[in-house]
């Protein structure tokens, strides 16, 4: 493998194991602000002891979050340091701003979370707690507007002066439909990913007849919490943004493998083989309607295929040549009138003209066959989309089918159908699957961009040795994998421990090791 | 869009926020490293131990976040800085990258399980996770001072020629000990203000001593290499502190000694290095004679003069390359755009006060000594 494919890999490596843990930490923080509450209304220590006992498991969460989260502050730099230098000026805004915002508030209020219940009042304390989710909900916000800008970079403009993309509109950047999409998507995945295990957990508790009294509320809160959360993820979100650039087409495109524009009223696929030698999805079973209200929301639109939008995409790459001898004359005289007027009529396919440097060092001496094969570049792996969305959307809807049950059996006051326990209990590995599926599909769908229509991927990586990056993928798995371990190990001691591990109030504690277990009540 | 501040003077605010931000790293996260370097040899026992910790565990997650948010702004106010110093310290960076990972985990799994092979190997890979980073930011240091191995080509695509362990010369050494010296005097200042009356505090206070005079000695040392060691570059010709951020047409040029040059032009900088003198003299001072809050005002001023004078001393270079000094990296080329920098700077005004505020008001609520009779009350503890 080379560079490229190397940085990929351990980007992808990284940031997958990045997002292990922040859904639970962006779920799990609001759910303790609700459990929270209800202590700091009802002042009934239970509750007090529920919220104790989801914050130690937020608590061990939360370091792997922030641990790995500083892997990915730096890896722009250090692995993708072209991209950095040619899009810093506008992708490195939210990531600063997610540093002023919400990693100060969040970090400095997690301490007094877990060190203040002594020394601050029940109100105050709840006020910290509020706090801690409101940094992580925001630390999302700002990291997906930095994100939404790769798969749709509005507000910005290649300057030939500095050879690199800079802001023109600030308030777009922020305010892209895309990134708004995909904030809602992913919190609300979030929120489903912790209630999902509280709710398996507390199932567990109740299977084993343990501790009942906080099982049956912590299973109550999350079945609430959940079925809104698990409508929100399917129903609110992603639909929006697909028309917005090629690239957003492409990606439906490929997710429903079609080949050919859909007429309107478009259909969706249910179920499909994509064979990408013949470009056809063959015993596609279509279910009509969906997709044209799903991509356009109308039913009059015909949604784009591959093979029409691999032609565009050819026409796109030779305006992007033009874009290109532009931007080399003006590296000598940048007074140069003529390239100026190139440049202002074909810039904004320069980035289309750079597919062709894969095959040629000059994008203007490019053969036919090159820039056929660079427009068939822009195609994304489709079978993945395909399957990665049909998983990630299935689970979606058995999570609604689960947390419908479990709300009716809550608000009846039923915790003893074992179905449903074992239900839940089986459903914990599945909203991760759902969130890694999704990334899935948005980052390689994304491919071969890095920021979509802009700089290619296979630009964007520093100039490194392949030995370089595999010592730090090396590193990097031995270390996430021990961490990894140890951390699954912590949380099942804590599930084991159960709630009472912990002294409700300060007394004299036990020497360690020799803590006694409440008994179960 | 007319800005209300001209492109000149926004990147010499952001050059100053870079300091700014560095100086906050090193006062409040500084602490938390030196705290974890002195660890094994502070403390000897269990108890000791979480005693030690216990200072810093509410507050060490927030103080992380200089960092975090130093490496964002770099990104954002510099993205030619963040671009070619991170990739080119690619190896060095992962193992601050490894080092400070282990952190937050040791902190909060060291007390889950009672074995004490479970909790000595944390307590190592909190030593690692504080003094590892401080050593490597200091040779880090030393290396730009000593100019980079990179090179632009036309399209502004850096490569770096140097080796992980070509980072290491004895110049580097010396700022990676000075790095280490001065985290460590702030960090025993820390406990002697922190830690309960009794052996730990003693023992910080006595290595706290030996460390202020270390950072004092590595300072003047360092010196003695700026103005002897023919380190130092300078500008040339005209230069367009308005013109676009674009390092291929730099006019820089090696001059040895060049580093003293800004000192001589204007003398009031050479309050920067004074400062970091008096600062560790202060604290040293102060810890022997168990003056708190002066030792730990006199480890902050050393830090910060310190932290000051390499800076001065390198104005307007930020990245200065030794294998082709025309591709340094200075506060007039590699800069974000004026609008991004402005829009940037609303956003610093707003939300550093902010910060500042919750964050002293965390200080306070976690007011007071850390000790070891605590650990068997308050079941919160680490
Ligand atoms: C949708 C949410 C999301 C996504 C896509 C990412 N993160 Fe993250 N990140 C969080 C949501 C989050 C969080 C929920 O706020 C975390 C997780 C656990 C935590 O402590 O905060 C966090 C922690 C975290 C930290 C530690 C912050 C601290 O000390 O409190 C850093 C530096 C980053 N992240 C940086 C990144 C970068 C550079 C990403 C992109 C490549 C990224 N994260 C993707
Ligand atoms: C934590 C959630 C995320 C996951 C699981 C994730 C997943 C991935 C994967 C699988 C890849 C590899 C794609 C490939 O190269 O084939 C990738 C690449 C990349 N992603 Fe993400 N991503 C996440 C968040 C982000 C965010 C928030 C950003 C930007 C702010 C981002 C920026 C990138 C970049 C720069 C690359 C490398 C260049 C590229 O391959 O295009 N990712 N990510
Ligand atoms: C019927 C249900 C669902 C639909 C229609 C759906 C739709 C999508 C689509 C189209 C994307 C790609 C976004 C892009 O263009 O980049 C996506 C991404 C994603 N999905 Fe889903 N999804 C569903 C269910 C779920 C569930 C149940 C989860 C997790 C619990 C989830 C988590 C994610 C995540 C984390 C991403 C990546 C971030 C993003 O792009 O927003 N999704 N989803």
């Amino acid at each position: 493998m080379d560079v490229v494919e190397l940085s990929r890999l351990q980007f992808a490596l990284t940031a997958m194991y990045h997002f292990l843990f922040v859904p639970l930490t962006l779920g799990l923080s609001f759910l303790l602000v609700i459990m929270e509450s209800v202590y700091v209304m009802t002042g009934r220590p239970i509750w007090r002891t529920i919220t104790r006992f989801w914050g130690t498991i937020f608590g061990i969460n939360f370091v792997l979050g922030v641990a790995t989260g500083l892997t990915m502050e730096f890896e722009f730099g250090t692995n993708w340091s072209y991209y950095s230098q040619y899009v810093g000026d506008v992708f490195g805004a939210p990531l600063a701003l997610e540093g002023l915002m919400a990693f100060f508030l969040e970090a400095t209020f997690v301490g007094l979370m877990f060190f203040g219940w002594q020394k601050l009042s029940k109100q105050a304390h709840l006020g910290v707690t509020f706090m801690v989710a409101l940094g992580s909900n925001l630390s999302a916000l700002w990291i997906l507007i930095a994100n939404g800008w790769m798969q749709a970079p509005v507000g910005a403009a290649f300057n030939p002066n500095t050879l690199r993309m800079e802001i023109t509109d600030f308030k777009a950047v922020i305010f892209n439909p895309v990134a708004q999409a995909k904030f809602v998507h992913t919190v609300s995945a979030g929120y489903v990913t912790a209630s999902v295990f509280v709710l398996g957990v507390s199932a567990l508790m109740l299977l084993w007849g343990k501790w009942p009294r906080v099982a049956k509320r912590s299973f109550t809160v999350a079945a609430a919490f959940g079925l809104a959360s698990a409508l929100s993820v399917v129903v609110l979100g992603d639909e929006s943004g697909y028309t917005l650039t090629d690239n957003q087409r492409m990606k439906l495109a490929g997710i429903e493998a079609m080949w050919h524009t859909e007429p309107a009223p478009a259909g969706l696929t249910l179920f499909g083989i994509p064979d990408l030698a013949t470009h056809t999805t063959r015993f596609a079973v279509k279910i009509p309607y969906v997709l044209g209200l799903i991509s356009t929301r109308s039913l009059d639109k015909p949604v784009a295929g591959i093979i029409p939008l691999v032609a565009e995409a050819r026409d796109r790459i030779a305006s992007g040549q033009i874009a290109y001898g532009a931007v080399e004359r003006l590296k000598v005289a940048p007074g140069d009138l003529t390239a100026r007027a190139a440049f202002a009529l074909h810039g904004r396919d320069l980035g289309y003209g750079l597919l062709l440097k894969r095959y040629v060092a000059d994008p203007r001496t490019a053969s036919s066959a090159m820039i056929d094969r660079a427009s068939w570049d822009t195609v994304p792996n489709v079978p993945v989309l395909f399957w990665a969305f049909r998983a990630m959307a299935g689970i979606g809807f058995l999570q609604i089918a689960v947390f419908g049950a479990a709300f009716i059996m809550a608000t009846m006051r039923r915790f003893d159908a074992k179905w449903l326990l074992w239900a839940a209990v089986a459903m914990i590995p599945l909203p991760w699957i759902a969130v890694e599926a999704g990334w899935a599909i948005s980052e390689l769908g994304r491919q071969p961009w890095s920021v979509d229509g802009v700089l290619p991927t296979f630009l964007a990586a520093s100039s490194l040795s392949v030995a370089q990056v595999w010592t730090t993928i090396v590193g990097f798995t031995l270390l996430y994998t021990a961490l990894a371990v140890v951390e699954i190990g912590l949380i099942v001691r804590v599930i084991q421990r159960g709630p009472y591990a912990k002294h409700e109030e300060a007394r004299p504690r036990p020497v360690i090791g020799s803590i006694a277990l409440a008994p179960a009540e | 869009m007319a800005l209300p501040l001209d492109y000149p003077t926004l990147r010499v605010i952001w050059w100053a926020l870079m300091g700014v931000l560095l100086i906050g790293f090193a006062l409040t996260d500084g602490f938390d490293l030196g705290v974890a370097s002195l660890l094994p040899f502070v403390a000897r026992n269990d108890g000791e131990r979480r005693m030690a910790i216990n200072t810093i565990s509410a507050t060490w997650e927030g103080n992380q976040v200089w960092f975090i948010l130093g490496g964002g702004a770099i990104f954002a106010a510099w993205p030619l800085v963040y671009a070619v110093s991170f990739s080119g310290f690619y190896l060095a960076m992962f193992a601050v990258l490894a080092a400070l990972i282990l952190r937050p985990v040791a902190f909060k799994y060291r007390s889950k399980r009672p074995s004490p092979v479970w909790r000595e190997s944390w307590d190592w890979a909190l030593f690692v996770g504080g003094f590892a980073p401080a050593l490597v930011f200091g040779v880090a240091v030393g290396n730009v001072l000593q100019g980079l191995p990179f090179s632009f080509d036309s399209d502004l695509r850096a490569a770096y020629h140097g080796s992980f362990l070509g980072l290491f010369t004895p110049f580097t050494l010396v700022c990676g000990l000075l790095s280490v010296a001065m985290l460590v005097t702030h960090g025993a200042a820390w406990l002697t203000m922190k830690a309960e009356r009794g052996a730990v505090r003693d023992r910080a206070r006595l290595i706290g001593t030996a460390a202020a005079l270390a950072a004092m000695a590595l300072f003047a040392v360092g010196y003695v290499f700026v103005a002897f060691g023919g380190l130092g570059f300078k500008l040339e010709g005209l230069i367009a502190p308005s013109g676009p951020s674009n390092p291929l047409r730099a006019l820089a040029v090696a001059a040895p000694g060049g580093w003293l040059t800004n000192f001589h032009t204007y003398p009031w900088m050479w309050t920067a290095p004074a400062l970091g003198f008096a600062g560790a003299a202060l604290a040293l001072i102060g810890i022997r004679s168990g003056w708190e809050f002066p030792a730990f005002a006199g480890s902050s001023l050393s830090a910060i003069g310190i932290i000051s004078t390499v800076g001065l001393s390198m104005f307007p270079f930020i990245l200065p390359s030794r294998l082709d000094p025309g591709s340094s990296l200075t506060v007039w080329n590699a800069s974000s755009s004026q609008s991004t920098l402005f829009t940037m700077l609303l956003a610093v005004v707003v939300f550093l006060p902010l910060i500042l505020i919750y964050t002293s008001w965390a200080y306070k609520v976690m007011f007071g000594r850390s000790s070891v009779a605590a650990l068997a009350t308050d079941p919160d503890l680490y």
